[in-house]
Formats: structure tokens, sequence, C-alpha cells
């Protein structure tokens, strides 16, 4: 019987190294970095019944109009994109008592509405600017009460205190169709 | 002494890469776990607009894409210019999005079915209208968790 030599052979593993080159260059190849971000938004559920109106103190409401031109009617007067942002903040946190604007942060109520010809570029650059202006208002209040910014590290309890003083209310209405597409 | 000299043969032992592989595996993993395999062939234009109040979409196996766009040059022959929907590698209509979004719902644990999020990639340049008949189908089915893809842009 032939001697166990002592040492085992040692596994060529030269050719791993190429097997995992090529997977690694087809994953390089592959991948695209860039993590996918946009607006999230909640929809509101369908439902066939005619919705009761429902009678909203008008100076609760901030209403936005857009048409098919992309023209912007705030509260019944034209008003330019750059300034939506400050005039919602206004309007939602009423620092002057004014009684024109909302009476408190959880009553204010902002009405979307938009025509079917509405650019989509646009679209989405209001409801930025809506959205915007909730972030600011919640990182001013986050700022007030905890000395920290309102971010995804803020914990959620203090969180819901934020939005439940200043919640998001974005009704959309059903848009009209003026300017739509001919399709 | 020289019970280690006598191991030692005359030609110069050659340089060990054993631990290549490992060190390639970890470059491989590493793209493995944040790899997105390419986005399927488009057949419409989409240049998501720009906003700054984005949020990350977390997990990839509850997104679903969307497309609305203006087919690209060589479809307009067929299919014209007006805005059209594309799920997954086909043209397709509003009809079609209820059975898209069940196909989904159905590779997706039923715990998991209410975070599915539809992920609305749509050109900045087209109108509202086809957007909205979207929308109002996908109330329509409950899915009712929406992200409008947008790319980021500074603040003015």
């Amino acid at each position: 019987m032939a001697k166990k030599s002592r040492s085992a052979p040692e596994i060529n593993a030269s050719s791993m190294a190429d097997i995992a080159f090529l997977l690694l260059v087809f994953f390089l190849v592959t991948t695209t970095i860039d993590v996918e971000r946009g607006i999230t938004v909640r929809l509101p559920e369908w439902s066939e019944k005619k919705t009761e109106q429902v009678d909203m103190k008008k100076r609760n409401v901030f209403s936005v109009l857009v048409n098919a031109q992309n023209q912007l009617l705030v509260r019944s007067e034209l008003e330019k994109i750059e300034n939506l942002r400050e005039k919602a903040k206004e309007f939602i946190m009423n620092p002057n008592g004014n009684p024109e604007l909302a009476e408190a942060p959880n009553t204010a109520i902002i009405s979307l509405k938009n025509d079917r010809g509405t650019s989509y570029e646009t679209y989405i650059e209001v409801y930025n600017e809506l959205k915007a202006a909730y972030n600011e208002l919640w990182d001013e209040e986050s700022m007030r009460l905890n000395h920290q910014h309102y971010s995804e590290d803020l914990p959620k309890a203090k969180k819901d205190i934020i939005k439940l003083k200043i919640p998001f209310v974005l009704s959309e209405a059903e848009p009209t169709a003026y300017g739509d597409e001919s399709n | 002494m020289s019970k280690f000299q006598k191991k030692r043969g005359k030609a110069s032992p050659a340089i060990s890469t054993a631990s290549l592989p490992d060190i390639v595996f970890i470059l491989l993993f590493f793209f493995m776990v944040i790899t997105k395999m390419r986005d399927t062939d488009l057949k419409v234009q989409v240049v998501v607009p720009q906003a700054t109040e984005l949020e990350k979409l977390e997990q990839k196996t509850l997104v679903h894409q969307i497309y609305i766009g203006r087919p690209q040059q060589r479809y307009q022959a067929i299919y014209g210019t007006a805005p059209r929907i594309q799920l997954d590698d086909k043209f397709a209509t509003v009809e079609d999005i209820p059975l898209f979004v069940e196909n989904h719902k159905q590779t997706v644990q039923p715990n998991l079915r209410n975070r599915i999020t539809s992920s609305l990639r749509v050109d900045g340049k087209i109108t509202m209208g086809i957007v909205q008949d979207v929308k109002t189908k996908l109330r329509k089915i409950g899915q009712l968790k929406v992200n409008y893809a947008a790319r980021h842009r500074a603040e003015r």
C-alpha cells in the first residue's frame, strides 16, 4: 500500500478567479446604481356614490387650479409657481391671524384641480411645491419641539405628533377637460 | 533549523492566488446586492420631470412600473404620436392595467401585498389626460399606493 502523502494536493483555484470575474463583469454591466425616487402619493379610494357636498368654510380651503395653458389660479388669483410654496405656508400656519386664511393648521385643506390638458411637468411641479410647503412646516415644527430636523431619523411617535398638528390634506378634484389632447 | 530549510525547494515559490477569488467575490457580492437589472426595453419616450421632495422606493420586488409617454420614433408609424401606456414590454391600454397589477400581486407574499407601489414613470411633456385615466383605473382596482417617478433637482 502506498503511503498517503502527508500534505493534501492543493486544488488549483486559479480558474475560480476567472469565474468570479465573469460574474462580476456581468453584474457591472447590468447594474444601474441610481435608486428609484419619486413623489409618493396615496390615492383616495374609489366610490361609485356621488360624494355629498361637504360645506367647508371658505377660509379653510386653499384652492389651486391649473389650466391647460399651465397657468395657476390660487384662491381666485393668478399666481406663479415660484410663489406657491410661500403662499401655501402662510395659508396653513396663518401666523398673523388673518381672517382670510386657515383657522388652524389642522383645519386647512388644499384643493388641487387640474385640466386634462395640463402638462404632467407642471402638475408634478405644483404637487411638489405643495408637498414642500408641508415638509418645511414639519421641519420648522420639529426644530421647535425637538431641536431636530424632520427626517427619517426622527422617531415615529414624534413624527405623528407633528403630523397630527399639521396634517397633509390634499384633495384632488376630478379634472376638467377643456384642453384635452385629441387622441 | 535545518528541519525548516529542508522543505524549501530551489525554485522561488509561486505567489499564491488563492485569495484572489475571495477578493473578487466580495466585489461580486457588492454588485449583486446593489444591482437592479436594466429596465425593460422602452417603447415610449420617458423623461421624468424634476422635483425636490423625493422619497426612495425601498423594496424593488414590491414595485411595478407603468410607463406613459409618446411612442419612440421607430414605433410612430404604427402607433402615432399620442401618449401611450407601456406595461412590461408591450404597448397597453388602460384596460390592461388591472390584469398587470394582479399578476404582479401574485408574485408577492400575501402579507406584503398592501405595500405594493405603482411607480408611474411619466414623460414630463405629455398632458394629464392619460395620467388621469390611469390614476382613476388604479383607484378603481384599489391599488392606491402610487409613486410619481422624478429626478432630483437642486433647490431654487
